[in-house]
């Protein structure tokens, strides 16, 4: 391992028009080494990477890859420095193979052959399974991240850089990721991984770098800061213990709120997706929801929520019930829209004759208020919120437009500690007179098991509730029921 | 100069210019423009209103000769019905295998086209030439199916002002209305437009594919009625392309759909005159008008960019 600096980062500023995303940004990534690029939502993070990777030019500053001083102006000059990216959202070719995604970017002649066997290589060395010929769509997000991964090691990069790596995975999977990292920096190679999962930064990282407001806060050696300091440098203030109340005892409605009777569901392909599930939730309880990728969870949480209708099986619900969908970009809200217009969205299927927009606008203000969303006004586009007001927007939308019953799909992922923190908590203490029946799901356990007064788990369609042992902390009852190991 | 001058008098130079000509040409482009304004709005590629036109000239033209002995306002009415139902069947086609079987309208209907382009070339060799049997179009209508002009001694008649009306309506209901706000979510984000409202996403492009096939049928009623008074094979010269022009560059709303439709027809018209004064060929102008659409699609697309770009660094959260 050497000692050497991979990655020197000075003084770097840029701005987006009046917007000053990076000022003074500065870090300094050992070669061999894992370094952790931590920061809230708009804290700079992507944008310091961008640049990095030659996606954007820095207004000022200097970048020294390997101790040379460079100015990339496209990202193919960073990759032939050795650097690769992996972005959160993925930027590959659905409809293309595997092969062909890697040879993107490639100059003359396509050799198929030849990039398909060092795809194999690279999958032989690095234990990085992919298979050349399979086509992306038809490949889980798992795989999809792996391809990424793999494209950049076949343009040799020796400097990795990873956005948000496990915001889509499993728990399983994320471990897996890591234990790669950690080996392939081991053998040499650089990691900058971006993440606002505090937790996984701290397990996986040699040196961390704290960027808040685009400014560089903290940068130190893993093994010489406290989680505590790194929580103070993120958020600027003394760590709040956010409340854990496992499994309490809600005494709930007598009558269930939602309920669902032998419900089976089959998706276009006549593949069984939930198989004779039995459940019922009552108002003031929150169930919470696990399961690996694919296991059912998300057409359990669309049957329950209204938006989509199963095979067989009874359904018992409200007439309306709130959705936070994962996707809120697509599948809440119109981007090109105005939050006025995004809004009234919620309610295009009930509106009859006329919109009333003048009591449209004030509902908005009210929502802006109430949720602290920060926007230029009721007008602005749903597209010029941040992720975390998006979110609290979606959240607050629904909250008010059905009082009894609420169902909650990873409203966390893409948001930072405090406004993850804040949705989690309002949507555990959601209010109302009776109150509401809460359904939540999330791809983190703790989270889950933090908010949720009942916990099933989906596995291959089934759905089983699980209850904690005697050790309230161990949470291998959770992990064994979601992998099947029961 | 002599021929932009002969550009602007063939235009607006005289009364006879402005109701004569410029606004008879801008009224199928008004009618068919609408029909394209409406179906993007949602997102319908429908670039199938040139056949949707003719077959409601198609079917204008059967009514007229069929009901010819009806009072003068009932056979107008009757057209007005028959144009519409014959265009929103026509679309209704490429509608159902779009809905039916996921087929893109924008093959389906460029398709239909081709169909009903034969479709009129046999109706006027057909069931509905002339009696002589010489010419390939249809015997002039009766007086009793030809279309009130608006303005005494002007040419000017009854489909400019329905275009009016369905414009001021459209966007009416776009901008107002329950109806109107899901064809624009349809149009404008149909995954959350499904999920977030609960709107049935294929029923209203359904509906809307319906709409705008009637209202290219309108014009091709209004044509046969109003200023051919008979069906031929070339009665439209392309409106149901022009028509995408023209909703383009009214940015698809259907106000200034009145206003693009009137700039092409005044174009349309003042090309002709600059070629019989000036000598200049009336292609001239269609390069003029190809000119102008770029421009305009090309700034809009740049202020989209440039609005997207700052929406993104809030969006991304940098």
């Amino acid at each position: 391992m050497t000692a050497g600096a991979a990655l020197v980062l000075r003084g770097v500023r840029r701005t987006f028009g009046t917007t000053v995303a990076l000022d003074d940004a500065h870090c300094t990534v050992r070669a061999g080494t894992v370094h952790a690029l931590l920061g809230e939502n708009g804290a700079g993070k992507t944008t310091l990477m961008r640049i990095v990777f030659g996606l954007l030019a820095a207004d000022s500053g200097e970048l020294l890859v390997n101790g040379h001083p460079v100015r990339f102006r496209s990202s193919a000059e960073a990759i032939v420095q050795g650097i690769g990216m992996v972005h959160q959202h993925f930027m590959l070719v659905p409809s293309m193979t595997a092969t062909e995604n890697v040879a993107l970017g490639g100059k003359g002649r396509l050799d198929q052959r030849a990039i398909a066997v060092r795809i194999r290589a690279i999958s032989a060395s690095s234990g990085l399974v992919v298979d050349p010929d399979s086509r992306v769509s038809d490949l889980p997000v798992g795989a999809q991240q792996r391809l990424e991964i793999v494209k950049a090691l076949a343009h040799d990069a020796r400097i990795l850089i990873l956005d948000e790596p496990t915001a889509v995975l499993t728990p399983n999977e994320s471990e897996e990721l890591a234990q790669w990292l950690r080996r392939y920096a081991s053998d040499g190679g650089t990691v900058v991984l971006i993440t606002h999962k505090l937790r996984e930064a701290l397990e996986l990282a040699d040196d961390v770098t704290v960027l808040r407001r685009g400014r560089t806060v903290l940068t130190a050696a893993r093994a010489e800061v406290s989680e505590a300091e790194i929580v103070r440098a993120l958020t600027g203030k003394a760590a709040a213990e956010r409340s854990s109340r496992p499994h309490r005892h809600v005494q709930g409605t007598v009558a269930p709120v939602l309920a669902l009777d032998g419900v089976s569901y089959e998706d276009s392909r006549g593949v069984a997706r939930l198989r004779d599930v039995s459940l019922a939730v009552r108002g003031g309880e929150v169930l919470g929801v696990l399961g690996v990728e694919g296991s059912g969870q998300r057409e359990l949480l669309r049957i329950l929520a209204g938006r989509l209708q199963p095979t067989r099986g009874r359904v018992q619900r409200p007439e309306r019930v709130g959705f936070i969908p994962e996707d809120r970009l697509h599948d809440a809200l119109i981007p090109a829209l105005t939050l006025v217009e995004n809004v009234a969205l919620a309610d295009a299927k009930h509106l009859r004759g006329m919109i009333d927009w003048a009591t449209t606008r004030q509902r908005t203000n009210t929502l802006i208020e109430e949720f602290e969303i920060r926007t230029a006004g009721p007008l602005a586009l749903a597209s010029s919120l941040s992720g975390g007001n998006q979110q609290k927007f979606v959240a607050g939308r629904e909250r008010t437009i059905a009082s009894q019953a609420m169902v909650a799909e990873n409203p966390t992922r893409g948001l930072d500690i405090r406004a993850a923190a804040r949705v989690l908590d309002e949507i555990g203490a959601l209010a109302g007179d009776p109150p509401p029946a809460v359904v939540f799901h999330s791809t983190d356990l703790e989270e889950v098991l933090a908010i949720a007064t009942r916990v099933v788990v989906c596995y291959e369609g089934r759905v089983t509730e699980v209850t904690p042992g005697s050790d309230s902390n161990d949470r291998t009852p959770y992990t064994r029921a979601m992998t099947g190991a029961i | 100069m002599d021929a932009l001058l002969a550009l602007w008098d063939g235009a607006f130079g005289s009364a006879y210019a402005i109701w004569s000509a410029t606004l008879v040409r801008a009224t199928p482009l008004l009618l068919v423009g609408l029909a394209v304004a409406i179906a993007f709005r949602a997102g319908v590629l429908n670039i199938g209103a040139e056949g949707q036109l003719l077959l409601g000239a198609i079917a204008a033209t059967a009514v007229a000769q069929a009901c010819a002995s009806w009072p003068h306002p009932l056979v107008v009415l009757a057209m007005i019905v028959a144009g519409a139902a014959a265009g929103a069947a026509w679309a209704g086609i490429a509608a159902w295998l779009r809905r039916r079987f996921d087929v893109l309208e924008v093959i389906s209907t460029i398709m239909l086209n081709f169909v009903a382009l034969a479709f009129v070339s046999w109706m006027v060799r057909g069931p509905l030439q002339e009696p002589t049997g010489i010419y390939p179009q249809s015997s002039t209508i009766a007086a009793s199916a030809r279309w009130p002009f608006l303005i005494d001694g002007q040419r000017l008649h009854l489909g400019f002002a329905l275009g009016v009306i369905i414009a001021l309506v459209a966007w009416f209901t776009l901008a107002h209305t329950a109806a109107g706000f899901r064809v624009r979510v349809v149009g404008a984000g149909p995954q959350a437009a499904a999920n977030a409202g609960g709107v049935d996403v294929r029923r209203t492009l359904f509906g809307v594919f319906l709409l705008s096939g009637a209202c290219a049928g309108l014009a091709g009623a209004s044509e046969v009625g109003g200023v051919t008074w008979a069906l031929y094979e070339g009665i439209s010269p392309g409106y149901g392309y022009t028509a995408i022009a023209v909703a383009l560059l009214a940015r698809l709303d259907p106000r200034w759909v009145i206003v693009s439709a009137v700039f092409f027809g005044a174009l349309e018209a003042g090309a002709a005159a600059m070629q019989r004064d000036a000598g200049v060929p009336s292609v001239v102008v269609q390069v003029v008008v190809a000119v102008v659409v770029l421009s305009v699609l090309a700034a809009g697309s740049a202020r989209d960019r440039a609005s997207a770009r700052r929406a993104n660094v809030h969006a991304e959260g940098l």
